[in-house]
Formats: structure tokens, sequence, C-alpha cells
């Protein structure tokens, strides 16, 4: 018997199958036990809980935080599918606040307003899972590296346009793409430059203190690891993707889906789910958008059916790329 | 021989690398089931782990639902993991799924807490040994009458089986044992072999 109990990836296995259970889904936000009930009923895999979603936030500043734990459990208390929650960047206590709660995974969120501008949370010092957003291939490393158990892309949140997250996956695609033919030695070479990221504070701190040519070494970067470390253990998840061919754990899209060909177009682009924010609960019929979302997500090639359930919905307005600030920016 | 994995939400593709590993042995191929068309060419049927809501709804819509209680009476072996064992069972205590009644346990979804509380326990499973079984958000048998008990955890069920329905509330496919996936090939084909003797 291969006895996965005193292995020491039981809790990563615990995590990642979790995520595993929402592939081919539709995870939704809401922000009241009421959006809760709606999602579920309308097919709804799981729902994320924030304070306001994105459109909103977008539209009425201010700094966006997890939502009120009041508002968390009483969604709880109203669904029986996984309820997710939103947790600001490196927020670590928002993160332990949220585990206490029994929320089911955690979503280290752009969307929110970020609580540390070096780094993200150490998600493996945690027993809830986490997801996080990627634009870029690095970026999914470094997340995947801090024990992220799933992957979505960022897009761009409360845009209702699509065409970020197109352009994250084809992005993190390239990367996998690109180790296919690489030797040990690149790879590692690979593992190095995807790393440097984590040394910026050292850089800025140790550079004003004791000048650029003095710099301290690099050792406790991130969280008591030092570069060397963290360098193998990017090399350890580099070597995983090479051999996987794809990212070693569920990769759903978000950020901009807004339509149910949206999400279909996400599926058919090999998303493993879609994540829909303010599309459905900013759109004219919440309920009618949710279950053609899902029917879409379910049957991304049936475009007949696509079609039908997309005929008379009126779904979330626009915007364009230009003139907005950009969320996918946070986090590095 | 064709074993289906049911194809509408869940861990599918875990289960098919699974079949597609055993297929050599045993002369299987794992087939996606999304519709009654798929479900005539399968002599299996694996439902998997996932959102059972999400799954049944989709069942019922697809108009599978009936389908699957058909076929499993006219002899289609059914697997039903977590999620799956959920769709089988004959009560679930929430109207939000009904059980196909297949198999005569009653069923409680998400019994032992939220994903915090999900686990690895090793268990032991008659016919099959001893086995390291991953419990994520699992459902918890509370009663079975006449089938057989194959496995228990804590005093409860975890491993049902009856005739050619097996009900199981952790995840076999996230671990590197096939055993419980050739436990149930073997039974099917051990049964093909003796309607075939019958037929001579």
């Amino acid at each position: 018997m291969l006895d996965l109990k005193t292995l020491k990836f039981g809790d990563e296995l615990l995590k990642r199958g979790f995520a595993k259970m929402t592939k081919g889904g539709v995870i939704m936000d809401v922000t009241t036990a009421e959006q809760a009930k709606i999602a579920e009923n309308s097919g709804a895999v799981a729902v994320m809980a924030l304070e306001r979603v994105p459109a909103d936030i977008r539209k009425e500043g201010g700094v966006a935080r997890m939502a009120d734990p009041l508002k968390i459990k009483e969604i709880l208390d109203s669904v029986s599918i996984p309820v997710m929650a939103k947790v600001r960047i490196g927020h670590l206590s928002e993160a332990y606040v949220l585990e206490s709660l029994g929320v089911d995974m955690l979503d280290e969120s752009e969307v929110l307003t970020p609580a540390d501008p070096f780094y993200h949370i150490n998600k493996k010092l945690y027993k809830v899972p986490v997801v996080c957003g990627a634009r870029t291939f690095p970026e999914a490393v470094r997340r995947i590296f801090e024990g992220a158990a799933m992957i979505r892309t960022k897009g761009e949140a409360g845009t209702g346009n699509i065409v970020e997250a197109m352009r994250h996956i084809r992005a993190v695609e390239d990367g996998i793409y690109i180790l296919r033919d690489l030797t040990n030695d690149e790879l590692y070479k690979v593992a190095e430059n995807i790393s440097k990221t984590y040394i910026s504070l050292r850089d800025l701190t140790s550079g004003e203190l004791l000048g650029n040519e003095n710099k301290l070494s690099y050792d406790n970067v991130y969280y008591d690891m030092d570069y060397k470390t963290i360098n193998d253990n990017i090399f350890r998840v580099l070597r995983e993707i090479k051999r996987m061919r794809r990212l070693p754990l569920v990769n759903f899209a978000a950020g901009g889906v807004a339509t149910p060909s949206d999400a279909a177009l996400m599926m058919k682009m090999g998303m493993d789910g879609v994540f829909v924010g303010s599309g459905i609960f900013k759109s004219k019929n919440p309920e009618k958008m949710a279950r053609a979302v899902v029917e879409a997500t379910e049957n991304y090639e049936d475009y007949k059916s696509i079609a039908d359930v997309s005929s008379g919905l009126e779904g979330m307005e626009g915007l364009e790329m230009e003139n907005i600030e950009k969320l996918q920016d946070r986090g590095n | 021989m064709n074993i289906g994995i049911l194809n509408i939400q869940g861990d599918v593709s875990e289960h098919y690398y699974f079949i597609k590993k055993l297929g050599k042995k045993y002369g299987v191929s794992p087939l996606l089931v999304k519709n009654n068309n798929d479900l005539n060419n399968v002599s299996g049927l694996i439902i998997p782990g996932g959102e059972s809501t999400v799954i049944y709804n989709i069942l019922v819509k697809n108009n599978m639902y009936d389908n699957i209680i058909n076929l499993n009476k006219n002899g289609l072996y059914v697997m039903g993991t977590c999620a799956g064992a959920i769709i089988l069972s004959e009560d679930t205590s929430d109207i939000r799924v009904k059980g196909m009644g297949l198999i005569d346990i009653k069923i409680k979804r998400n019994a032992y807490g939220r994903q915090i509380n999900s686990f690895i326990e090793n268990i032991y499973i008659k016919h099959i040994g001893d086995f390291s079984a991953v419990f994520i958000r699992a459902p918890e048998i509370e009663e079975y009458k006449n089938s057989e008990l194959l496995s228990e955890y804590n005093n409860k069920p975890v491993f049902v089986r009856n005739k050619n329905v097996l009900a199981l509330t952790f995840h076999p496919e996230l671990t590197g044992d096939p055993s419980i996936h050739e436990y149930f090939i073997k039974n099917i084909l051990e049964n093909e072999a003796g309607n075939n003797r019958a037929k001579q």
C-alpha cells in the first residue's frame, strides 16, 4: 500500500484534491447569503464571498478588504456547496481569520487592496487551500512555490472584458511550451530568473544602508528561506510542470467573464473551469445568467445550446482597457 | 470493453488515467460519458467526486438520471466515489440532491465538516487490503441494510457494495494506488465471464 498519511505532501494532496472537485464548474462571486442561494440553485460549484463585486469596487473606490465575518457566516450557513473568500494580498491575519471561520478556500486576490507591497502569503502555513491569480508563467510558478493549491488567470476583474484573461492564458501556456526542450541546467537558470523577484525588498533595504556594492547576501529572503532554497524549490516546480506539460494543479479562468460565450471560450482554451465575478449579479437577470454560464461551461462546444441560453440575456456593461486602473498589476 | 467515466463535473481526468493505465492488463478502455448515447457503449460507469448538487442537476436535465437507473437494473456496473456515492444512495436527507436508490444506504453530505476537516486515513478494505483513503468534505454513510460492508472508519461504513453497485465516500483516484479501480474492473469481467458461460 502507498501510505499517504505519513508522506510530507499529505496536506498538499488534500488542498490540491479539494480544488480538483471544482473542475468543470463555475465559481460565482456573492456578497450576501441571498445571492449565495441563487448561485447554488443555478448550479454554481462553489461561491466566492467578498465585500463588493469588482465592478462596484472599481466604481466606488476606497480600500477593499475581506468581507465582514458576519456576512461570511451567513453565507456559510446558507449553502451546502463550498464557500471561498477573498483575502488581501499578503494579509496574513485576514487569512487566519477566514480560516478560523471555516471558509473552504481562500483567494489571495488583486481585486482587494493589497496589504503587503512586496510579498504574497506563505500559503504553506495554512491548512485551508488558497487560490492565486497569475498574469504570466513566472508569476504562476511563484504562487505554486508559495503553496497555492489552485491557479487562476487574473484577467481584468469588473470590466466584463475577456481580453486580459485571454492574454494571461496565452502567456502561461507559452511558458509551459518553452520549458519542453530545456536541459536541467537551462531549467535552473529559468528558476533563478523567476526567484529574482523575491529579492526586491532586500535590495531596496540593504542597498540603502550599506551601498549597492556592499549589499547583504540573500539569506532570509522570503519567510526564512535563503535565495538558494528558493531557487531549488522553484526548480522542482518547473520540473513538475515540464513533466506534466501543464500546471500541476487546477487552473481556472477569471477576470472579465461576462457572457456564456466567454465561459465557453475559456473552456475551449483548456481551462479547468471559470470564476465569474460581476458578470452574474451585475446582469439584468442574475439567476438566468448564472444558469446560462453553467450550461455553457459544461457543454462548451454545444454552440446551439449556448445560443439558446444566451438569447435575451442582458449582460453587464463592459469597459475598455485604456483609461482604467489595472487591478492585475497588483502583486509580483 | 469500455469503462465509462461520467464527464459532467469533478475530478474526471484522474479516473480516466487510472482506467487507461489498467487498460492493457485487462483489455478495457476508458470512455468519457457525456450523454445517453455514450452510456450505451459502456460496461461499467464511474461517477466521480465533485459537487453532488451540480452533477445531480445536469444528470436530470440531460435525461441521464433515469437511464442510469434502468441500465443498472439491466446489469450495468456502477461505482460512485464521494459525490458519486451520494448520487447512488437511497436517502440523502437533502432535497437538493435526490439519490438514485441503487444501493440501500442513507448518506449525509459534508458529514465531517468543512475543507479544513478533510483528512487522509489508512483503512482496510475487504477483498482489496490496506488502502490510504483521502476524504475531502466527505459524506458519511449513516445506515446500510443488505449491502456488503467492505470497509469502515470510526465504526462508520466508508465502502459498501450491493451486487453491481459500489459506493465509497473517499477518493481512490487521488492516490497512486489503482487497486480499487482494479477491483471494479475484475468484478465486471467476472460477471461477463459468468454470463458467457450461462449462454453456452
